[in-house]
């Protein structure tokens, strides 16, 4: 029997977790000298108060979308991919071949294969740490963080010497040419009478991440591949003894879940920038596993964390640029949700497990 | 419901006074943050120093993501700042597609010298020119022959540094060893003293016994390990003498400060163009003090000023790295 009922276990816990956080949070902006409440209606203001606002909290939910999802899947396979920000970074040079030195008809043609090669190029990032895995048991939290670095000192190696336009001082890429710009919401929605924001970097790749939601949640739920996956990340014994292949499963899992965190590029490289900077991925690889967590590896629950940690980012902006409170507090404050909603979860969900129970003797 | 009202009720008053402080300057920091005790703390002592001479108030934000460039000029641009101060070549881009969109609006970037916009001040320095001098220093200095340079990340801005002191040794010593490093691959290298400590031990076993730091925080971990090891270091940027008297040779200022603060003082009527701040404009130059004249005598110093004297009038020409992306005396 279930110790409590699922909604408890799927909105009750993330939703106590988070009020614990926002109160934690809250106490510290007081204990700096700033007003909490304050604090909180800027963040809620700025973040989806205007279009402006979720324009850039869509931004970067999009991101946090594909890391989550390639969080989510490897996990299901007993994985855990920490290497999200490299294969991520990958992606990005992936995208950057393909829009520099292709010359494209058409976006839609340019979004199709520069996701290919976003893909391509992240699933060959985890391909390594996943045959090191599957084939002499290298554990993959090691492999995949090392491959970080090896990621960031290719790409800085990329971007000075190789792909740095003449002439310039900037390392990074040449800006891509107009055929490639993706369309931004204001675009996509401005014929259906919508004026979104023109400033703002959410654009046509949130729909392609939303698209993965659903297929994640077909593969996963709805395969045969998606069954083996979960029942060799539940007992690779089990697995072994069903007659599955525990190579192929973890190689499988491992080039989904880095295919996933390459297509990142596809919002933050191709639609956002529109060139390859140094710094593209800026820590979402990490996001993507508090992501995950928070969404309990279900594509929807990874939707939903995506936003919130979407409006983090971008009530975070909005907190630095309009009062006082220092960066290093905005990170303090999106720790915090990661600590409460990820790390410290069973301490919030044992009292309420007890709650539960008691409540159920009672009617019993 | 009331509470959603009373939201949008501060909100609303917020947006307003946003609105009532026109023509307040703004001051953008890079990703290494205010206090990196290099290049974006130079710029904040700059905005303190206007903001104390003038009672003055400015907005201020540090950047914490790539998206948040084009962010934070168009949201101040918006709420009417004048100017904007910005730091950094990463601005470079998002201040070509912002800042025509806001011609009232005038902007200054630091470290950006190549963009045509008729609504920025582009202040770049020559820092080659300054660390040849330093260079200089170092090889009359150096009793091994072998002089060390570490670096933050391997970007062309740290290579056009270590160009520059490469070319000021060998200037002075062309048979001197010119030991280079860089800390690392990710923007942690700008803030990373424990490696610069490291990097600094690996170069006094190569034989280095001047290092030079270019590398932001880490080169508090270059310095200290330098005075701790008994070598001579020099700093970068602000004047870092008084951070180990007699043991930091000199530092090479970089000034940044006085950029930040000449734009604040001339306010919405800053001119625009490309400025390069150079040895004659003093923008760059090495920091003689109480702290480091046991280190350099008068007849060193002498020979530098000679030569600081002779790159301005044009008698000297230090080589740029951006000038075709590659040093005659150093291999990266």
């Amino acid at each position: 029997m279930e110790k409590m009922p699922k909604w408890a276990d799927v909105v009750l816990i993330p939703l106590i977790s988070l009020l614990l956080a926002a109160g934690l949070s809250a106490l510290v902006i007081l204990a700096i000298g700033e007003s909490p409440t304050e604090a909180l209606n800027l963040m809620i203001e700025g973040a989806l108060g205007s279009t402006y606002g979720w324009g850039y909290t869509l931004y970067y939910a999009t991101n946090f979308l594909f890391t989550g999802l390639a969080v989510a899947v490897a996990y299901h396979a007993g994985l855990f991919n920490i290497g999200g920000e490299g294969q991520a970074m990958l992606g990005g040079l992936g995208v950057a071949y393909a829009c520099l030195f292709i010359p494209w008809p058409h976006w839609t043609v340019a979004l199709l294969f520069a996701s290919v090669a976003a893909a391509l190029f992240g699933a060959a990032w985890a391909a390594i740490p996943a045959y090191l895995q599957a084939k002499r048991g290298s554990h993959v939290v090691i492999t995949t963080i090392m491959f970080n670095f090896i990621a960031a000192a290719l790409l800085n190696y990329m971007l000075v010497n190789i792909l740095k336009p003449e002439g310039g001082f900037d390392p990074a890429t040449a800006r891509f040419p107009d055929a490639v710009h993706l369309p931004s919401l204001h675009e996509i929605l401005l014929p259906l009478g919508i004026n979104f924001s023109k400033n703002a970097p959410a654009n046509v790749s949130l729909l392609v991440a939303l698209a993965a939601c659903v297929l994640v949640w077909l593969l996963i739920w709805r395969t045969w591949l998606g069954y083996e996956i979960r029942s060799y990340g539940k007992s690779e014994t089990g697995a072994r003894y069903a007659g599955m292949s525990p190579v192929k499963i973890t190689m499988i899992a491992m080039l989904i879940s880095g295919a996933l965190c390459g297509m990142m590029a596809i919002n933050n490289v191709m639609g956002e920038a529109e060139r390859l900077v140094l710094n593209a991925t800026e820590g979402a690889g990490f996001i993507g596993i508090a992501v995950a967590l928070m969404g309990r590896n279900h594509p929807f629950g990874v939707f939903l964390a995506a936003i919130l940690f979407g409006f983090l980012y971008q009530g975070g902006a909005e907190l630095a640029l309009w009062t006082s409170i220092p960066r290093e507090l905005i990170v303090v404050i999106q720790a915090l949700v990661i600590l409460f909603t990820g790390a410290l979860d069973n301490m919030v969900r044992m009292p309420l497990e007890k709650i539960f129970i008691a409540l159920r003797k009672e009617k019993a | 419901m009331s509470l959603m009202k009373s939201f949008l009720g501060a909100a609303a008053t917020l947006a307003m006074t946003a609105g009532l402080a026109v023509a307040e300057p703004a001051l953008i920091f890079d990703l290494g943050g205010k206090f990196d005790k290099s290049f974006n703390e130079a710029a904040h002592n700059g905005a303190q120093r206007w903001a104390e001479e003038t009672g003055g108030k400015y907005r201020e934000i540090e950047l914490q993501s790539e998206a948040q460039r084009e962010q934070a000029l168009r949201r101040f641009a918006e709420a009417g700042a004048n100017p904007v101060v910005t730091m950094g070549f990463a601005m470079a881009d998002p201040l070509s597609t912002v800042a025509p969109d806001y011609p009232d609006t005038k902007f200054v970037v630091i470290d950006v010298n190549w963009l045509d916009l008729p609504n920025v001040r582009q202040v770049g320095f020559a820092e080659h020119e300054g660390s040849y001098l330093v260079g200089m220093l170092a090889a009359m200095s150096s009793k091994s022959g072998t002089v060390g340079f570490i670096g933050g990340m391997d970007v062309p801005l740290i290579r056009h540094f270590a160009c520059g002191y490469a070319q000021g040794v060998k200037a002075v010593n062309p048979d001197a060893t010119v030991v280079a490093n860089m800390t690392g691959t990710t923007p942690a290298a700008w803030n990373d003293p424990v490696k610069g400590s490291e990097l600094t031990k690996a170069q006094i076993s190569q034989g280095a016994d001047v290092v030079y730091a270019a590398a932001g925080g880490t080169g508090v971990g270059v310095l200290q390990t330098a005075a701790d090891e008994g070598i001579l270091s020099i700093g970068v940027d602000s004047n870092q003498n008084h951070l180990h008297p007699g043991k930091v040779l000199t530092s090479m200022l970089k000034r940044v400060d006085v950029a930040v603060y000449e734009a604040m003082k001339a306010g919405e009527a800053v001119e625009t163009g490309v400025f390069t701040m150079g040895l004659a404009e003093e923008g760059v130059g090495f920091a003689m003090d109480e702290y480091n004249a046991d280190l350099v005598s008068e007849e060193m110093a002498a020979t530098v000023n000679a030569t600081r004297q002779q790159i301005i009038d044009g008698e000297v020409s230090v080589a740029s790295y951006y000038a075709d992306s590659s040093c005659p005396v150093l291999e990266f």
